[in-house]
């Protein structure tokens, strides 16, 4: 428990220190943060556009606009999160690799893995969650408060919701820091960094659209092998579409994630820890 | 691609840019340029061809996403866009922007105002704008040389989504289109980076061209799907002519008088472009105040 609280100690000495260091440049902090909605505006207005033009995205699948959007913010919550805590220091993993600047982790008396993975915190970032909040928001009382089929929420619904939310943050997070740590390997994880930015791709819809003679093993594929398609599919169909239209349930699906969320982060710290014994200081 | 310009011109040796007068001299400059570029840009063939692929990732995704959104609407066409052209249409405009996007050329230029470096362009007989292009069309020989074969077997495996191959006319204005393309984004972020002689740094411009480009080149969804006051607005920019109207002119989607009328309006831009980017270039260059070491 002691350990516990140590660690907790030094995770809020990350986070005031990178709230310092984002506050000595508070413009260009407030800048970031107005880019970043921004650019989650422009987005909403390409499904806007879409939603112009169709009831739901695919054909019975439940998803209309505002299940979408909830969908969305989701998507939103999930990422800002990963982006505030995570991107920031596995951006730099190659770097310390290249330099040699691990030796100096690695001397800590603290885990490596905790200390690479969690030392900067980006705050501008937690913009995006704010706005993935208000959206949420929006879409949920637009879907309560509609005469035909309103949305009721359960304390479950509630309850699960924000568990859900974090599981999706430690799925990618082990994507992330798995693809890092292979950098030890490989000296440089240029490509390796854009796939992680491709694959996450993959979960930034409902995966029903996924379907047919390409989609079906790609859904099978980025379910089972590499669970991106649960991070934001299970959260968003417990808060916005927990019964589909064909009466399938989201509990099978949310037991696989909790299996998925367990596997990847035992993996991706088996992945890290191996990578670390096969490092070799590089500088000088 | 500031150090990549820095090393080009140190390669090029003081000789031959002190003789520059005459044209054969001149296209001789142009030449050396030209290859010194391309040399560089080929170190990197293996990593580009395999990002060159990753790069139609994203693109399997809206695909995936356009045909749920036509399965639910249950109609054939959406704003004149059957779903094989939206597939088509999306690998079009990849193609339009490998010939428009210009990564790295105005922060670049800004970057070198703002560290001094631009200065060599002041005493040197090389003109910073000529330089940069040639640079540019080494690039941009060099990724299509290598980019040419995923592109090749992408649009071969998506082969039945487009309605076969467009007749000469349409095939000669798509590529004139593309050309013309290359030349706008060129100038067009030139200008851009230009105007870092006045404002130092040029990011925070940099990032309204993208989130206008966003929406308004094409890149994301044919802009037939906008409406009405929307599309008129998006007519007023010389945006749509990077990304959307290549690709539309590639599927025959504008014919006759409107292609022709499309094509002179983008050449229009293009030279505007040209005579912003020269009219900076002078102005800039008067106003400047050499920073840095």
């Amino acid at each position: 428990m002691q350990h516990v609280a140590v660690y907790l100690r030094v995770l809020g000495t990350f986070a005031r220190n990178s709230l310092i260091r984002n506050m000595m440049f508070r413009a260009n902090f407030l800048v970031e943060c107005l880019s970043s909605i921004t650019w989650t505006l422009m987005n909403l207005g390409f499904y806007l556009l879409i939603f112009r033009y169709t009831q739901s995205i695919g054909a019975g699948t439940g998803w209309g606009q505002w299940e979408f959007f909830a969908f969305l913010a989701t998507t939103m919550l999930i990422n800002s999160l990963v982006q505030t805590l995570f991107m920031p220091n596995c951006e730099d993993i190659s770097d310390l690799i290249r330099t040699g600047g691990l030796d100096f982790a690695l001397l800590k008396p603290i885990d490596t893995q905790f200390l690479i993975s969690l030392e900067k915190i980006d705050w501008s970032s937690l913009a995006n969650f704010f706005a993935g909040l208000v959206l949420l928001g929006v879409s949920l009382v637009q879907m309560a408060t509609r005469p035909h089929d309103p949305l009721v929420l359960h304390a479950w619904m509630v309850l699960l919701y924000p568990f859900y939310v974090l599981c999706g943050v430690a799925m990618l997070y082990s994507l992330m820091i798995s693809l890092s740590a292979t950098s030890i390997w490989l000296g440089q994880n240029r490509s390796l960094y854009d796939f992680w930015f491709y694959i996450t791709n993959f979960s930034r819809y409902p995966m029903e659209i996924y379907q047919g003679r390409w989609g079906t093993p790609l859904r099978r594929f980025c379910t089972f092998i590499v669970p991106v398609l649960l991070v934001v599919n299970v959260p968003a169909r417990i808060i916005a579409r927990p019964v589909a239209p064909h009466g399938e349930t989201v509990w099978p699906l949310a037991a696989l994630a909790l299996v998925a969320t367990v596997v990847s982060l035992l993996v991706s710290r088996w992945i890290f820890l191996a990578a670390l014994r096969s490092y070799r200081s590089a500088s000088s | 691609m500031a150090r990549m310009h820095r090393r080009s011109r140190e390669n090029l040796g003081l000789e031959t840019l002190l003789v520059m007068t005459t044209l054969p001299a001149r296209l001789q400059t142009w030449w050396t340029i030209l290859r010194i570029a391309l040399a560089e840009r080929l170190v990197y063939r293996g990593d580009f061809a395999l990002g060159t692929l990753m790069r139609f990732l994203p693109i399997v995704t809206q695909i995936f996403l356009w045909f749920a959104v036509f399965q639910a609407r249950g109609q054939p066409t959406l704003a004149g866009y059957s779903y094989q052209d939206f597939v088509a249409y999306y690998l079009l405009t990849m193609l339009a922007r490998a010939f428009s996007s210009m990564p790295g050329l105005a922060s670049g230029i800004a970057a070198q105002i703002r560290s001094g470096e631009i200065k060599k362009f002041l005493i040197q007989p090389v003109d910073l704008l000529g330089f940069l292009l040639l640079c540019r069309v080494a690039h941009k020989l060099a990724y299509y040389s290598v980019a040419a074969l995923p592109f090749a077997l992408v649009f071969f495996l998506c082969r039945d989504y487009f309605p076969g191959w467009p007749d000469a006319v349409t095939l000669a204005a798509g590529v004139a289109s593309l050309v013309l393309a290359f030349l706008l984004g060129f100038f067009l972020e030139a200008a851009m980076g230009l105007i870092g002689f006045w404002w130092l740094e040029v990011s925070s411009l940099l990032f309204v061209y993208m989130l206008l480009s966003f929406f308004l080149s094409g890149h994301m969804f044919p802009l037939d799907m906008l409406p009405g006051r929307w599309q008129t607005a998006v007519h007023l920019t010389p945006l749509m002519y990077l990304a959307y109207f290549p690709a539309a002119v590639l599927l025959g989607k504008v014919q006759g008088l409107a292609l022709a009328q499309g094509l002179a309006i983008q050449a229009g831009w293009v030279l505007g472009m040209i005579a912003l980017a020269r009219w900076l270039w002078a102005r800039g260059t008067r106003h400047y105040s050499a920073f840095g070491g």
